[in-house]
């Protein structure tokens, strides 16, 4: 018999978007309810009350739908206004997904980083001898293909709680790659490379119609001010980067600072040399 | 929870009984957030956390009383300013309240 919780499991699994009611205090304490978001897909499980259950129901898609996971209040025949109910409902949505373009040495770093914080990791380069999976064995998709066209084909499945890093620091690629990321809801733009490289790139940018407005939405250089140098320095930098701008908060981004992005030589190593 | 089911399901699938506790609601500075889960089966294994290791020795005697009939599922709450209830609390100040059912769904 195929329980609750396998149900579940089948469902994150598959990258079905699910969310599960939990009865806590006030009626049948322990009762469920799998919910998916899927409207014409059954819901299984009940709640020990029809018309809470039918609420329930119609709040936990509203809950998977932004992600989140909270306890609501009901009456105990789901209405609202009332709390004698507690329901906990956790959302399962899938993945945020990262995909990275530029198969470069920074790339297999931002996987590791991006795949610990819980990203689907797609790896994409036009050049078939850089982008292979035996060279990004974390990352769970590699594409070959030119970005622009990745985006085109599957750029409507991004959204808010997404990111979209180019490494190429090739206008060649990086322009097209660029203004097909601005046609997305993706909610984070990055793009790598000196202050010099993103002037020219910025400056290619407008001249092929993007307007300012949409350019502010890039975060170029990528990064936070960290002085990063190393790939490992640098991919914590981009995905700092990333969870600041998620929570809101300021944190020093490169594209806001001036000056150069490297320090020649760190603090620690010139202290020790005063001693 | 979503990281501890699968070990959930193979405890399921051997026979072992077991308790789960979720964090349903944080109030304050909390170290993880609401959906965060640990478990505890009855040899005593423990998979998942819910805080940063403050509480984890408390919830693991509460889930070893569910198992053992002597509480009900229900909703416990530890905090730095619960004077009584719990002898522990978190060191961050502020109130964490688990939901600690068995696993048997």
């Amino acid at each position: 018999m195929a329980t609750i919780s396998s149900e579940l499991r089948a469902a994150i699994d598959a990258g079905t978007p699910v969310a599960l009611a939990t009865l806590t205090e006030g009626g049948r304490i322990g009762a469920k309810l799998l919910v998916y978001s899927d409207e014409a897909r059954p819901s299984t499980g009940d709640l020990g009350n029809p018309e809470l259950t039918r609420v329930v129901a119609r709040d936990a898609r509203g809950e998977l739908a932004a992600g989140s996971t909270v306890m609501r209040h009901y009456g105990p025949a789901g209405q609202a206004r009332q709390a004698e109910v507690s329901v906990f409902i956790e959302s399962f949505a899938p993945p945020p997904q990262m995909w990275i373009f530029g198969a470069v040495d920074f790339t297999g770093a931002l996987v590791s980083v991006a795949k610990a914080l819980g990203y689907r990791v797609t790896v994409c380069d036009a050049r078939e001898v850089f982008a292979t999976t035996a060279r990004f064995p974390d990352a769970d998709a590699v594409e070959t293909l030119w970005p622009h066209e990745l985006l085109e084909r599957d750029g409507a499945a991004l959204g808010l709680r997404d990111a979209v890093c180019v490494l190429t620091h090739d206008h060649k690629f990086d322009v097209p790659a660029i203004r097909a990321a601005l046609a997305t809801s993706v909610g984070y733009i990055g793009c790598m490379g000196s202050r010099r490289t993103h002037e020219e790139r910025a400056a290619r940018l407008r001249d092929v119609g993007v307007a300012d407005a949409e350019l502010a939405r890039v975060m170029s250089p990528i990064g936070l001010d960290l002085g990063a140098r190393s790939p490992a320095e640098t991919a914590i930098s981009i995905c700092a980067e990333i969870i600041a701008i998620r929570y809101g908060r300021r944190a020093p981004s490169l594209r806001d600072a001036k000056g150069p992005i490297h320090e020649e030589r760190p603090l620690a190593s010139r202290s020790s040399e005063n001693d | 929870m979503r990281d501890i089911l699968p070990e959930l399901l193979r405890w399921q699938r051997a026979g072992k009984r077991c308790a789960i506790a979720r964090v349903v609601r944080v109030e304050g500075s909390g170290p993880r957030e609401p959906g965060a889960a640990m478990a505890v089966n009855e040899s005593g294994e423990v998979v998942g956390s819910v805080s940063g290791g403050c509480i984890e020795g408390a919830v693991v005697e509460e889930a070893t009383e569910i198992l053992a009939g002597r509480h009900e599922a229900g909703v416990v709450t530890f905090g730095y300013s619960d004077d009584d209830a719990f002898a522990v609390g978190l060191t961050c100040g502020g109130t964490i309240h688990l939901y600690v059912e068995p696993f048997d769904w």
